[in-house]
């Protein structure tokens, strides 16, 4: 093969850039700064708190100096509540935008749609809303392709775990109720959580007369409360986070009598009181955070920060995305680079103090491989009360900041 | 007991869908307009409702009349901008006006519904009802709103009844429906009908609107529903039958109801799709249509 002296020329020219370029490319990139995706539905209540929690968090972070000099970006997308969006915007910040990590939706549909790309495309993720226990259960038994998956929010048999351990002090033993409706709608992660309900409210002394499924797209709940109202329970335990609004507002004007308690995820928003016009009034929900409970020394700070940027209290979700930050943080500095095996591996190691409590990452031979440690030490939930336009802890007795108070159309056992 | 309970609830359910699809039933019937944003023109109504009601500390006699005034106006501007246009437009050929307007007002209901979500969330509203507490009727506990809100909606409804049959205008209406070119060969001016009947039609859903903000509350997400139930009831009485309906209202909300308490809450609206698709096939004009 001949080579021509122009040939030559040309070559080492290239040649030289390239390698130049190569030389450069680690400093540009240490410039550049570390993208972090957030996927949300941004018109929905609780989805908005998801990228405001984040932006938040990396503000404080970029403000402290970052991770290792570099800033933090969040780069946000709305997924409108639809899987099909929810994907393509996580392609899209995959292949596209190189982000190191994504902190995607509060709708297990959308983060169980999520979970195969993120294997396939090796993006760790964390939700930090959504409840599925399918969510963990898929990173368990296919640890090696999913493992990029991290669960930033409490699986909805743990939820359900912690609603009854509270009603067997609210319900039961201050209240002497003894029977219950379970009341939730038809979604992935309501059938766990009734599975659980079923066998954990009867084991703590409430006995449950009816498993009412209702559909999300209900709006009149008339027949609903009238037929629960027929079968006389001492309370309805609700799984409802599509609805809210609705059943709660017509519980309060058909006065049904018994008190509404369990998870309402729309009620713990703080504009949950002004959007059912104080309906909400006695409506008790479980939280992992509120804005009343020092949960951690960082909860309330959050929660006034929170208020004074964006005019409303954070939503649950809003809690754990800005946690969710603050963990990929520390991964990355702890990986030392944006790679994301070793990103994984350094946040199996969490032991990170955040606004919800002490988070551990479960091991991934438990059940629920990369779920959050629940228990004493580490996530306990509460359970918080609307009480006249203020959330109000109930729930445990050791961080409750008040008693619980029904509306007078409520019916207490004698 | 419970059949006095569903006798109750459905009347209440269905007086309000008869209210939402007397406007809708209306503007067809005289105008030839099938307007798709009818449900997002009631959310606006009820979202308005709710926020002057609320966010201003307004109380809610004017919210519900801020919530009207606002239906009113998107009515106006669904005619001015989205319908007259296509209608008026030499380079849309006739035959495929119709087919314009529908795509038109689809479009602009979806703008209506995506600009309520950003601008007040997709959560729903309830509108602060006009009257709290229940009354019991024989028995059966019923919110005195519920109460409220069939009754205005029959006012509503009877309102228009004397509208349309006892005064000059409403008749003119009426004959618009049935001959428009005799109208305007009788000197009458038929934009200033249209824009008669559009102001009329914004008022109905405006109410229909605020009372269902009240009633069971409302979401931006509702607007396609809204417009479909509305859509149904139109076919099943029959399109441009204001009577047929009213009837066909009753129909389906009792037959939501009973679907709800006999069978269960969450195939609410399957029976109703069912018979819709039966009348479909077996007497397309609807119950009283006059094809």
């Amino acid at each position: 093969m001949r080579i021509s002296l122009r040939n030559a020329l040309l070559g080492s020219v290239f040649g030289c850039a390239l390698a130049m370029s190569c030389a450069w490319a680690p400093t540009a990139r240490a410039a550049d700064p570390i993208k972090i995706g957030v996927i949300a539905e941004t018109s929905a209540i609780s989805g908005v708190g998801i990228p405001n929690g984040a932006k938040m968090a990396a503000e404080e972070i970029n403000k402290a100096g970052g991770i290792n000099g570099q800033m933090i970006e969040i780069v946000d997308y709305d997924d409108h509540n639809s899987a099909v969006d929810a994907v393509r915007a996580f392609q899209r910040a995959a292949q596209q935008d190189k982000v190191a990590a994504v902190i995607a939706s509060y709708v297990s549909e959308v983060v169980l749609a999520l979970e195969p790309w993120a294997g396939r495309l090796k993006m760790p993720m964390i939700t930090p809303g959504a409840a599925s226990n399918d969510i963990t259960k898929r990173v368990h038994d296919d640890y090696d392709h999913l493992k990029y998956v991290f669960h930033g929010y409490l699986a909805s048999t743990q939820i359900a775990d912690v609603v009854c351990e509270a009603s067997k002090s609210l319900m039961v033993k201050d209240l002497h109720m003894k029977t219950a409706v379970v009341m939730s709608e038809d979604a992935a992660w309501t059938i766990p959580l009734d599975e659980e309900y079923l066998k954990c409210l009867a084991a703590g002394g409430l006995k449950v007369l009816d498993h009412i499924r209702l559909s999300p797209d209900t709006t009149d709940f008339t027949p609903i409360f009238n037929k629960i109202e027929g079968e006389k329970p001492d309370v309805i335990v609700t799984g409802i986070s599509h609805v809210g609004v609705q059943p709660t507002v017509q519980w309060q004007q058909q006065q049904v009598p018994m008190p509404m308690y369990g998870v309402s995820s729309q009620a713990t928003n703080s504009t949950f009181w002004k959007d059912t016009n104080g309906a909400a009034d006695g409506v008790i929900f479980n939280m992992a955070s509120a804005p009343d409970v020092a949960v951690t020394p960082k909860t309330i700070p959050f929660a006034k920060n929170y208020q004074a940027k964006y005019g409303n209290l954070p939503g649950y979700a809003a809690y754990t995305s800005y946690d969710d930050v603050y963990m990929w943080a520390d991964a990355i500095r702890k990986a030392g680079s944006t790679d994301p095996d070793k990103i994984v591996e350094a946040m199996e190691q969490t032991d990170y103090v955040g606004t919800i409590g002490r988070i551990a990452f479960l091991p991934k031979t438990d059940t629920f491989a990369h779920g959050m440690r629940i228990g004493e030490g580490y996530i306990t939930g509460l359970m918080v009360q609307w009480q006249k336009g203020n959330p109000v802890t109930v729930w445990p007795a050791n961080v409750a900041t008040g008693k619980m108070t029904f509306p007078s159309f409520t019916k207490l056992p004698e | 007991m419970l059949a006095l309970q569903i006798l109750i609830d459905g009347f209440a359910i269905s007086s309000l869908y008869a209210l939402g699809a007397t406007g809708f039933t209306l503007i067809f019937g005289v105008s030839g307009v099938l307007n798709l944003s009818h449900g997002a023109i009631m959310v606006v109504a009820a979202v308005i409702a709710w926020w002057v009601a609320g966010t201003f500390g307004a109380g809610p006699y004017l919210g519900a009349l801020a919530g009207v005034a606002a239906s009113l106006a998107c009515a106006f501007v669904t005619y001015s901008v989205i319908v007259r246009p296509i209608q008026n437009s030499p380079s849309i050929p006739r035959e495929e006006k119709e087919i314009f307007v529908l795509t038109g007002t689809l479009l602009w209901g979806i703008m209506l519904q995506e600009a309520v979500a950003y601008l007040f969330t997709n959560n729903p509203k309830t509108v602060r009802p006009l009257a709290q507490g229940v009354v019991m009727i024989l028995g059966v506990r019923t919110p005195l709103n519920e109460i409220l809100t069939a009754v205005l909606s029959w006012t509503a409804i009877g309102l228009l009844y004397l509208l349309v049959n006892r005064t000059r205008t409403g008749k003119s209406l009426l004959a618009a429906s049935m001959n428009p070119r005799g109208l305007t060969l009788l000197g009458f001016e038929l934009s200033n009908i249209y824009i008669l009947v559009w102001a009329i039609y914004g008022v109905l859903a405006g109410i229909a609107g605020v009372l269902l903000g009240a009633f069971l509350g409302v979401s931006s997400d509702n607007a396609g529903t809204l417009t479909a139930s509305a859509f149904s009831i139109v076919v099943l009485g029959g399109l441009g039958s204001v009577s047929g309906s009213l009837m066909a209202a009753y129909v389906v909300g009792y037959l939501e109801t009973m679907t709800a308490y006999l069978v269960s809450p969450s195939i609410r609206t399957v029976p109703v799709l069912l018979l819709l698709v039966a009348v479909v096939y077996v007497r397309p004009q609807g119950l009283l249509g006059r094809r």
